[in-house]
């Protein structure tokens, strides 16, 4: 280890530079030749692969190639957001699965926030019971398999709904029933888009209204009931414009007809099951997140807060959300991409996702086993990185500035 | 200013009686104010209301014990459905006359899991490495037999319980030393290796467990040789392996990351090499911190293994759907899947304390 | 107002039989105080003493549970009213500071000025800076709180409280968190507003401070004031058995 030029004079020129190893013990040119023969080895092993699956791809008289997409598919899909019958292309199969998959985890994104942050809140109530009820709920609900919940929701549960004739109904628009959850579906005239362009009109309204409310706060002080004044506008404006355009909105309300419905939307019972259990799930996950996120804001934070005199829900507003959303968003989010990561679940009720209908009917039907998975994993590869490319940039704008 | 001095030392005194005892108590916890009053009432309400007919079916109304479907005439819960099947349950269609064998594991496995977890118990060090090396060659030797005398049972007839916790069991111990190899791959200084093990572990954690199920079911018999034939269950095995690898490699990460830098300067200043350091010095502790972190990460792959189920392999789940869809038990799909959610949770449950209990005591510790 | 008051003094805080139990344990037994209005007390006594729990009753951050505290002629009681206006008349400082670590210097300093006494942002943003100067720390007001020394936050907490317009200040422990260097500047800042005249209580066990400062210092031993004096009698010819082994306690380090 010692270096044999030590020595207390000055060095002659400055360009004298530690001699050299020999090579083999240079870490540098170790590492160099460790990556090479690593790589070289992957080289081999892919090679392996990729010559064994040419062969027996060969052997079953499957052709590779992504030609398969133009091809009409010949099968049906029980839900789907876009036009499609069995003359449509696998490429289409594929665009409705993707479709279904996004709009489960969408809707689940939504209920498991509402139905997390509520339990969460409910955690960290002064009630006991409350507090103990939510614990319950949480303990119990994430130490059970999501499958097994989707499964118990779809198999044990909604076969105890009655069939269509004799429907759970409610005010006669909305029937529960064994085939599903049948509601009036919106039919909308042409003059309704005025009403439409008045939410959007109200909203600009609403954020203008907030912004001037906060000008005219931090010029005179004085404070405005932003909240309430934003409802109102959100709600009033576009009322009045639907009423004075003439109620252009029609509602097609289901009729019994037989043993089914006609008319109204039926949402099929795999994804009310699906959204169900997914929505449970992923809300208790989220539950003790945010109950974390506000217990990691340390108790001084309030009391400094109330000795400065702020109340308790200006304290939450102003000191404690803001600190706990570093700890909750990031969370959060990886909840939300396993939210979409166990949409694929629904293969097991069959409810038609991207799984289901691409990696699992169009494999069976075209065999292009290659091809499939790997389009399928592609896109929730390409789902992680952009949800996680956004954390990184929350991250990055959202960390507390430290020594 | 005035002086109010009491010289002698006051004694202690009982808080008033408006501040202790149940009602005090309840006073605080649940009747705080008015709003709060009447949520306890209306929950207390709605409590009952749900607790009281889930007890009657389940416990009260519920039949036990019988041979078949006809013994359920009580009207509440056919618990006779799950004593029934309860061997098809736990092993699924291993043969009658081996099923000691999976007791005898089963047996082994409670006392090394006991041994690890209760404090106090001396030779840690050895139970250690018998879990992890010599109690998976007992376990598979004793479950497939061919040896020693004992028949072969082929692992289609492996199932129920049995099943999944094979597959969790396998699934975390044979990702471990993956996991710790992308780890440090990943806190590498070589780019190479670092960009390697940063897509591995990347790809996985981004993609559904199903898929790569799918994956390991379709694909594998294709990336190998002509006429190599692999097992079912080995197949879902390799792809859970390296699902949870990529976990697992994220875990032990962190715990490298908390090991102070101090650690690796003093193991580099005693003149340790890298592997010696990692080895001697780095693992040792980063391993204690994560304990909590991998115990949490088995308990997603428990979940997890439920999915076999769609590619065909009978774990509890899946014998438990297979009995009640059999017609001499059709409609006790309710019964099966309480039965099923009880196993799973007292199993997470008791995995999620123990996690807890030793995240505490790591706190209390550093 | 003052000048109604000026032949009698006006009490600023009272404490009267003031007791309080965290669960069994009696924290605070009869405890009975009157500080006057620019009055400086400096409390002191071991730790588990009640000194803490003391003061922080005076702005309801602890509730008492029988007795009577009334702070600027107000009771302080589950009146949510009362509540309000006597934590806008007194201002804290923590042990551990506790600025927002997600708001700049200023934006500290003007959070509660803003939004409780609803003053202007401008307004209140001159108040700020103008305090800032006063603990001398005016060229860190856009920087974090996570970016300034220990020393340093603690001038910005006192600054925050400032902002308020207090009448009256507690101080818990302000200088035990700190590192040896730093507690000479935080103290300087409290003895600058001691002079100003401000009413304080202080816990703290820092002698030089008391000395300087305080009318009186206070001992509290097991929930209870057993010892009273001015500072020089205090430290000088301590009565009490328990307040003579706590000073060779602190003079023992």
């Amino acid at each position: 280890m010692a270096d044999p030029n030590l020595s207390a004079t000055p060095p002659q020129a400055i360009s004298t530079l530690p001699s050299k190893p020999p090579f083999w013990n240079d870490p540098q040119k170790r590492a160099l030749v460790f990556q090479i023969l690593l790589v070289i080895g992957i080289g081999l092993l892919l090679w392996f692969i990729f010559s064994n699956t040419l062969h027996n791809l060969d052997k079953r008289g499957i052709k590779t190639g992504f030609d398969f997409l133009d091809r009409p598919a010949g099968f049906g899909i029980t839900q789907s957001l876009i036009p499609y019958t069995e003359a449509s292309t696998f490429g289409r199969t594929f665009l409705v699965g993707l479709l279904n998959t996004l709009l489960v985890a969408g809707l689940g994104i939504i209920f498991a926030t509402l139905l997390g942050f509520a339990v969460g809140v409910a955690r960290l109530s002064k009630n006991w019971l409350i507090s103990r009820v939510a614990l319950v709920f949480i303990e119990t609900i994430r130490n059970i398999p999501p499958l097994l919940q989707i499964l118990f929701w779809y198999r044990a549960i909604l076969p105890l709904l009655p069939g269509p004739k004799d429907s759970i109904s409610l005010a006669e628009l909305f029937y529960l029933h064994k085939r599903g959850f049948t509601l009036p579906s919106p039919l909308f005239e042409p003059a309704f888009i005025w009403t439409f362009w008045a939410v959007i009109a109200a909203l600009v309204l609403a954020f203008i209204m907030s912004r001037w409310a906060k000008a005219r706060r931090e010029k005179t002080g004085q404070q405005f009931p932003v909240v309430w004044t934003a409802v109102g506008i959100i709600l009033v404006l576009p009322l009045i414009t639907f009423f004075l355009t003439g109620s252009p909105l029609n509602w097609d309300i289901p009729a019994l007809s037989g043993f089914n419905f006609r008319g109204g939307l039926t949402v099929i019972p795999e994804l009310t099951a699906l959204l169900l259990a997914l929505s449970i799930y992923t809300a208790a996950f989220i539950a003790e997140i945010v109950r974390s996120g506000i217990e990691s804001v340390s108790k001084g934070q309030s009391e400094a807060a109330a000795s400065l005199g702020l109340r308790p829900n200006r304290t939450l507003q102003l000191v404690i959300i803001p600190q706990a959303m570093r700890v909750i968003i990031p969370q959060l989010t990886s909840q939300y991409l396993n939210l979409t990561k166990n949409t694929s679940l629904g293969v097991a009720i069959g409810y038609p996702d991207l799984v289901n209908v691409f990696a699992g009917t169009t494999l069976n039907q075209t065999g292009q086993a290659v091809e499939i998975i790997f389009m399928t994993m592609l896109v929730y590869l390409v789902i992680s990185l952009v949800i996680s490319l956004f954390m990184n940039w929350y991250n990055k704008r959202m960390a507390l500035v430290e020594r | 200013m005035q002086a109010f001095i009491t010289r002698e030392t006051l004694p202690s005194l009982p808080p008033p009686s408006t501040l202790k005892g149940p009602i005090a108590w309840m006073r605080q916890n649940l009747f705080s104010s008015v709003g709060n009053s009447i949520v306890t009432v209306v929950l207390v309400l709605g409590i009952l209301a749900a607790l009281i007919p889930f007890i009657n079916w389940a416990f009260i109304k519920a039949d036990w014990i019988g041979t078949s479907r006809d013994d359920c005439t009580s009207g509440g819960a056919c618990w006779v459905f799950v004593y029934v099947h309860l061997k098809l349950f736990m092993v699924g269609l291993y043969p009658e006359s081996e099923v000691w064998r999976t007791i005898l594991v089963g047996a082994i496995l409670v006392v090394t899991m006991a041994g690890l977890m209760i404090k106090g118990v001396p030779f840690k060090k050895y139970i250690q490495i018998f879990a992890l090396i010599a109690f998976p060659i007992i376990a598979f030797i004793l479950l497939s037999g061919g040896a020693f005398g004992l028949p072969h049972v082929e692992t289609n007839f492996w199932g129920g319980l049995l099943l999944t916790l094979v597959i969790a069991i396998v699934g975390i111990v044979a990702a471990f030393p993956l996991g710790i190899l992308l780890a440090l791959g990943r806190r590498s200084s070589m780019p190479i290796v670092k960009a390697i093990c940063v897509v591995f572990i990347e790809v996985w954690r981004g993609v559904p467990l199903i898929t790569v199920l799918f994956m390991s079911s379709v694909m594998l018999p294709l990336f190998l040789p002509e006429g190599m034939e692999i097992d079912k269950l080995l197949r879902a095995l390799v792809g859970i392996t390296l699902f949870q690898s990529a976990y697992l490699a994220e875990v032990v990460r962190s715990g490298l990351q908390a090991i102070p830098k101090g650690q690796y300067e003093a193991a580099n200043a005693l003149g340790l090499t890298y592997w010696q350091g990692m080895y001697k010095v780095i693992l040792p502790q980063a391993l204690k911190i994560v304990i909590p972190g991998i115990v949490n990460s088995f308990i997603s792959l428990f979940k997890d293994t439920s999915l076999v189920l769609i590619i065909g392999l009978f774990d509890l789940l899946a014998t438990i759907q297979g009995a009640f869809a059999s017609p001499k038990w059709l409609g006790y799909a309710i019964e099966g899947y309480l039965f099923a959610a009880l196993v799973y949770w007292v199993f997470c449950f008791g995995m999620s304390r123990y996690s807890q209990r030793v995240e505490r005591s790591l706190k209390t510790t550093h | 107002m003052e000048t109604a008051t000026q032949t009698k003094p006006e009490i600023a805080v009272s404490l009267r039989d003031v007791n309080k139990w965290y669960g069994e344990f009696h924290v605070l037994k009869n405890v009975n105080l009157d500080v006057e209005r620019g009055q400086r007390i400096v409390i002191c006594g071991p730790s588990g003493s009640g000194k803490s729990t003391m003061i922080r009753c005076i702005n309801r951050l602890e509730e008492h549970q029988a007795g009577q505290i009334i702070v600027d002629g107000i009771e302080l009681n589950n009146d949510l009213k009362n509540i309000d206006q006597i934590r806008r008349e007194v201002g804290m400082v923590f042990q551990h500071f506790n600025l927002f670590p997600h708001l700049t210097v200023l934006e500290n300093c003007c959070l509660a000025p803003m939004w409780v006494r609803k003053i202007p942002r401008k307004e209140a943003e001159a108040t700020a800076m103008e305090y800032l100067e006063r603990v001398k720390i005016p060229h860190q007001a856009k920087k974090f709180p996570g970016q300034l020394s220990g020393g340093q936050q603690q001038r910005v907490a006192i600054a925050r409280s400032l902002c308020m317009k207090p009448r009256i200040m507690l101080f818990d422990e302000p200088t035990s968190a700190l590192d040896p260097e730093m507690i000479k500047e935080v103290l300087d800042t409290m003895i600058e507003l001691a002079e100003s005249g401000m009413t304080m209580l202080c816990v703290t066990h820092e002698m030089g401070f008391a000395k300087t400062v305080a009318d009186s210092v206070i001992f509290m031993d097991a929930g209870q004031i057993i010892e009273m004096n001015t500072p020089d009698e205090f430290f000088n010819h301590p009565q009490h058995e328990r307040s003579k082994l706590f000073l060779s306690q602190i003079l023992g380090h």
